[in-house]
């Protein structure tokens, strides 16, 4: 461990800002990635899904009116 | 009776493409000069955003010339193609049995004859205006005529991207800009070096050793470019 | 051999594959990330003359990588899609994109804030700084040249050779600015280029370009994989496919 206590890691001796705020700019990039690539993915499969639906539906109409 | 084919070779198509360029842009004038007049206007623009001291004006002439050269060479590209694009003479040019590539070369060859070689004849003109000192008119005049060559073949690869879109405008400098990077840090670096009074022999080998690699590939990405804006 | 290639651009051979390929991927990036992470931060030792800001490297330089990689994947997506056709190849060029550009940003700005403890400034035209800025540029013109076309096809083909030239172009971008970088300002402190940095440095920062690329190839995989979804939403197979996923219905 280069850092003696939770706070000594949290201050990056002195240059707080700097590690930190470049971290947490990658880190946010990444975990929005895999958000919005798991969002996109989810809205697809849903959306097959209620276009599925309806087919089905008009489907069974028609051979209901028949 | 006897049926007189058409000669067909390569040269007779590179010189019949050539020539009927040359006409049509001698015809539309204010296209062969529009680029010159902006780039005496940008050129203009600076002493009066910055300052008219001539000591401070000499030192950042080379960036400017070059930078506003490129710009003007830049404004330019959208006509390369585009006239041809909507009367349909493109869509023919494709149809032509002599290879593309060399068919879009000589193109470039008359937008480089017509925009590139006048801004280079012009550039000393303006250098005086920006008191860049008299031993490196030849040299600025001389690396704008092989930098503006790689200019419009590089530029022409995003107009002949762009042709088939509506408003390509802004896309066209967005994708051609950074590729003329490389050009813009020589062709201003000779210019400086002959400021400087060492020679600007390295420089201008190397705006010609990017003209050679423009030349060998830049004809294939055009051609490529152009059927798919074609084509689809 | 050729066979196995064309069965490899079908899609839908890809998605079955890529169904048992990806969660791995994932995994191995999140562990890699995470014990990269933590040993970048917390149990590296701190460098003699930056201090702990010499940390910012173990993001900085997994970016910079990444951001060049990306774009050499794009080139040869964009190349396998021109000449052989495989739909396939442009799906993942159209999710790589976005992804280099996020990593040159990332990379960018990285750099930026790296700056300031060490040149005291936000922003030094440094030859590595400004070559990836103009990086960035080329990102957003393939970007805009895929969106700007009517047709997907004309846009896939366009965006495909414009990441070729720009793939010609980047090494000669890189030379010149390095070189006019010289000419201009001799000796500047180069962030990354140390001679002999101690294995308890350097060993974190392999975790991570190694947890970066993981990172890269699962987040393809996984959006690649939704392409197909998009793009072939009328076949009989992506339609089934659909009907035996529970995991959209909430």
């Amino acid at each position: 461990m280069a850092f003696e206590s939770l706070t000594a890691l949290l201050a990056m001796g002195g240059h707080a800002p700097y590690v930190w705020s470049a971290w947490g700019v990658a880190a946010a990039l990444l975990i929005v990635s895999v958000a919005h690539a798991r969002a996109e993915r989810r809205q697809l499969i849903r959306e097959l899904q209620r276009r599925n639906r309806r087919e089905r539906n008009l489907s069974e109409r028609e051979t209901d009116e028949r | 009776m006897q049926v007189v084919e058409p000669r067909t070779g390569l040269a007779v198509a590179v010189r019949a493409t050539i020539k009927r360029d040359l006409t049509l842009m001698l015809r539309r004038r204010g296209e062969v000069i529009n680029p010159l007049v902006f780039f005496a206007l940008v050129i203009t623009l600076f002493p009066l955003g910055i300052s008219p001291d001539t000591a401070l004006l000499a030192e950042i002439a080379p960036g400017l010339l070059w930078v506003a050269a490129l710009l003007a060479t830049q404004l330019s590209l959208d006509v390369l193609f585009r006239s041809d694009f909507d009367d349909g003479s493109l869509e023919q040019l494709l149809l032509a049995p002599q290879p593309l590539p060399a068919l879009v070369l000589s193109k470039v060859l008359v937008h480089w004859l017509l925009t590139g070689l006048p801004l280079a004849v012009m550039a000393p003109l303006l250098g005086i205006m920006l008191a860049l000192p008299v031993e490196s008119y030849a040299v600025l005049a001389l690396s704008l005529a092989l930098g503006s060559a790689s200019l419009s073949l590089i530029g022409a690869i995003g107009a002949a991207l762009t042709v088939g879109l509506a408003r390509g405008g802004v896309l066209l400098s967005l994708l051609v800009l950074p590729l003329y990077i490389p050009i813009l840090i020589f062709g201003a670096g000779a210019v400086q070096a002959a400021v400087l009074g060492a020679s600007a022999a390295p420089h201008l080998a190397l705006l010609g050793a990017l003209l050679a690699m423009a030349l060998m590939l830049a004809p294939w990405a055009i051609a490529a470019a152009l059927r798919i804006s074609i084509n689809g | 051999m050729w066979a196995f290639i064309h069965k490899l651009g079908s899609p839908k051979w890809f998605y079955a594959i890529s169904a048992r390929l990806t969660p791995w991927f994932w995994a191995a990036a999140a562990v890699l990330l995470v014990v990269g992470s933590v040993w970048g931060l917390a149990f590296a030792p701190s460098d003699y003359q930056q201090g702990n800001s010499f940390r910012i490297i173990y993001v900085h330089v997994p970016a910079a990588i990444l951001a060049q990689s990306c774009f050499a994947a794009l080139a040869v997506a964009g190349g396998i899609y021109l000449i052989w056709k495989i739909k396939l190849a442009d799906m993942a060029a159209a999710v790589i994109a976005p992804f280099g550009a996020a990593m040159t940003f990332v990379a960018l700005f990285s750099g930026a804030v790296w700056g300031v403890p060490t040149w005291g400034t936000w922003w030094v035209w440094d030859a590595r700084l400004t070559s990836m800025l103009i990086q960035l540029f080329l990102y957003f013109g393939v970007i805009a040249l895929r969106g700007a076309f009517a047709s997907r096809d004309s846009g896939a083909k366009a965006a495909s050779v414009l990441a070729l030239v720009g793939v010609v172009n980047i090494p000669i971008i890189k030379y010149s600015v390095e070189w006019w970088n010289t000419l201009h300002q001799p000796a500047t402190f180069t962030l990354t280029e140390r001679p002999a940095m101690p294995a308890d440095m350097w060993l974190p920062l392999l975790v991570m370009v190694l947890g970066f690329y993981c990172f890269f190839i699962a987040l393809t995989l996984t959006r690649t994989r939704s392409e197909i979804l998009r793009r072939e939403s009328a076949k009989r197979w992506v339609r089934d496919l659909a009907d035996g996923h529970a995991g959209g219905r909430r």
